[in-house]
């Protein structure tokens, strides 16, 4: 590819149309928080504007203290740390068994778990609902996070990581007398900590964007997640739009800070999840 | 590292009697390790799956319960049903409109900022800005984006003579507007991953193409899109598979209107099943989209199957 200093004009060129296009994608998220800091009667008036008159943080304030997002964050931050405790709990103990135990059916077990993967959301969605209609959970944070409390693809990554460990360390350990569970708790557990740390950011940001789950078993305003609640602030609460935008900017922070701490990681987190619905 | 355990060997060599006895004790071992999510997945996933087959043959009241075995008779209705169709063909639509330029979009947005250039980091940051949002942080800036009474989009489009668009009124921009937001909230995530592919292409390659004098347009058409292909095949599937399921932009920004002309698949199974409590039908439905997307997935690993032949 061309260098820079062979052909500036190829590169200014380059630059400029760099320029045009990453602010048109980027521009809905822009004129985003450019409305979040907007007054109420700047961000209704037409014709529209691009900037606010000054910069203020109303908005922000009003957000959390009028609408009731502070507790939708309340009720997401506390559904997703579930969904991730759950997660971190199941897929350790199962990444364990396939990755140190030998047992009947194990294969079996393993290719049953790999089909979980391929069975879409939709497809249980029906029965799903009734269970926890049934269970008197409608509207909880436990019916909230229960489908999502166990993956395959949180057993298969703590696998992957499980095998690096070497294996002399459990030959000796099983030779010492001592028992899977202590092996599992003292050795495995502290030594997959890095492993432990990607799976937890990944379940985190799919618990956080989760839509249509919420949407379905909450029926009440105060049981709303961000995601559902943010969706409605303007058509239900009759928000002015720099309040609504301030709500999606709040929403946003959560994978805003880990676009910027790690992209990689963020990726691959998209990648394990199949797909935002 | 390679002393592994033979465990078959001495279980072979063992008796009959005792060889069931270490099975038996293996399994128990196993058993509390693996509990916890096998009864799980049972819950929300595998009784789930057999609930919605069994309930795709049957009609069921509006509290979900079977009353009437039909067999395979709400298959046969949704396949003549015009509702149905129209759904089918809308998704079929929306996938077409939402996938194509999404991914030669999101193409072009990996060779621009492929480039190393100074403050790249910077541009880059910007255009993969959009994996940060969700389905309902982008449908919802979308609702102001569309919105008809300030839409900045409407007006900014005036200036270049675009006359006002209804977004959300009109059937045929309904399906452009959720479309729109459908590549945006795919466009970051999609890019990065042809990034990574472009990346991964052996430098040597493109600069020996060079110095047999292969220009721009040659090295792109005969060596980096030969090279990508397996990376754009995937990118391919993913969105095909994420277009079949959309069904939050569609909620919010049109309700599947207007006149049905965003009435996707899952917005269908939604409707039906929580709306017109047709559970059923709407199970019925669900497993058309189950059988839609194997196939898409078979398709996925026969494809790459034979790619990693050919290497």
């Amino acid at each position: 590819m061309s260098t820079p200093r062979r052909f500036p004009i190829r590169t200014s060129l380059h630059y400029l149309l760099l320029t045009v296009v990453s602010l048109i994608i980027a521009f809905p998220l822009l004129f985003a928080i450019s409305t979040s800091f907007m007054t109420p009667s700047e961000s209704l008036s037409s014709p529209p504007n691009l900037f606010p008159s000054h910069f203020n943080l109303n908005s922000y304030h009003d957000a959390l203290a009028v609408a009731p997002l502070g507790k939708f964050l309340l009720n997401s931050l506390i559904v997703s740390l579930a969904i991730v405790a759950g997660q971190l709990f199941t897929s350790a103990l199962s990444a364990y068994a396939f990755a140190f135990l030998r047992f009947p059916g194990r294969n079996l077990l393993f290719y049953l778990f790999l089909t979980t993967m391929m069975i879409p959301w939709e497809v249980t969605l029906i029965p799903n609902y009734f269970t926890i209609k049934e269970l008197g959970w409608l509207s909880t944070y436990q019916g909230l996070a229960a489908p999502f409390l166990a993956t395959a693809f949180g057993t298969f990554l703590l696998r992957q990581f499980y095998m690096q460990i070497p294996r002399d360390l459990y030959e000796a350990a099983m030779l010492d007398g001592c028992g899977h569970w202590r092996f599992f708790l003292t050795v495995v557990v502290p030594l997959s900590r890095p492993a432990l740390g990607t799976l937890s950011v990944y379940a985190f940001i799919q618990a956080w964007n989760m839509y249509l789950w919420p949407l379905l078993i909450t029926n009440k305003t105060s049981m709303r997640t961000v995601q559902v609640g943010i969706s409605m602030l303007q058509n239900e609460e009759q928000l002015a739009w720099n309040l609504v935008m301030a709500g999606v900017v709040l929403v946003l922070l959560p994978t805003v800070i880990m676009l910027i701490v790690g992209q990689k990681q963020l990726v691959k987190g998209l990648l394990s999840g199949a797909v935002k619905g | 590292m390679k002393a592994v355990v033979q465990p078959t060997e001495t279980v072979t060599r063992m008796r009959p009697k005792a060889r069931w006895r270490k099975r038996i004790q293996e399994l128990l071992t196993a058993t509390p390790f693996l509990v916890p999510s096998l009864f799980l997945f049972v819950l929300f996933f595998f009784y789930p799956l057999g609930k919605t087959i069994y309930l795709s043959f049957y009609l069921t009241n509006a509290k979900g319960v079977a009353k009437h075995y039909v067999g395979g008779s709400q298959y046969g209705e949704l396949f003549t049903s015009a509702d149905f169709l129209n759904s089918l063909w809308t998704t079929v639509v929306f996938v077409f409109l939402t996938v194509v330029p999404g991914i030669l979009l999101a193409l072009l947005l990996a060779l621009l900022v492929e480039k190393p250039l100074r403050g790249m980091a910077f541009f880059r940051t910007l255009i993969v800005s959009p994996v940060t949002v969700s389905v309902a942080t982008a449908s919802t800036i979308g609702l102001l984006l569309f919105n008809p009474s300030i839409s900045i989009l409407t007006h900014g489009l005036s200036f270049f003579g675009v006359q006002d668009i209804a977004w959300l009124t009109d059937p045929f921009w309904a399906m452009i507007a959720v479309s729109l937001v459908t590549i945006w909230l795919g466009v970051g995530f999609h890019t990065i991953l042809l990034l990574g592919g472009l990346q991964a292409i052996p430098t040597e390659l493109l600069e020996s193409a060079t110095i047999d004098g292969a220009g721009y347009g040659k090295r792109l058409r005969h060596v980096v899109l030969p090279l990508l292909s397996p990376t754009l095949f995937f990118v391919l599937v993913v969105s095909v598979i994420g277009a079949f399921q959309s069904f939050g932009q569609i909620n919010i920004l049109t309700q599947g209107g207007p006149s049905r002309s965003t009435h996707v698949l899952v917005y269908s199974i939604y409707r039906d099943a929580f709306f017109n409590f047709q559970f059923g039908s709407a199970s019925a439905q669900a497993i058309v989209l189950f059988v839609i997307l194997l196939l898409l997935t078979i398709l996925q690993f026969t494809v790459v199957e034979r790619k990693v032949h050919y290497q």
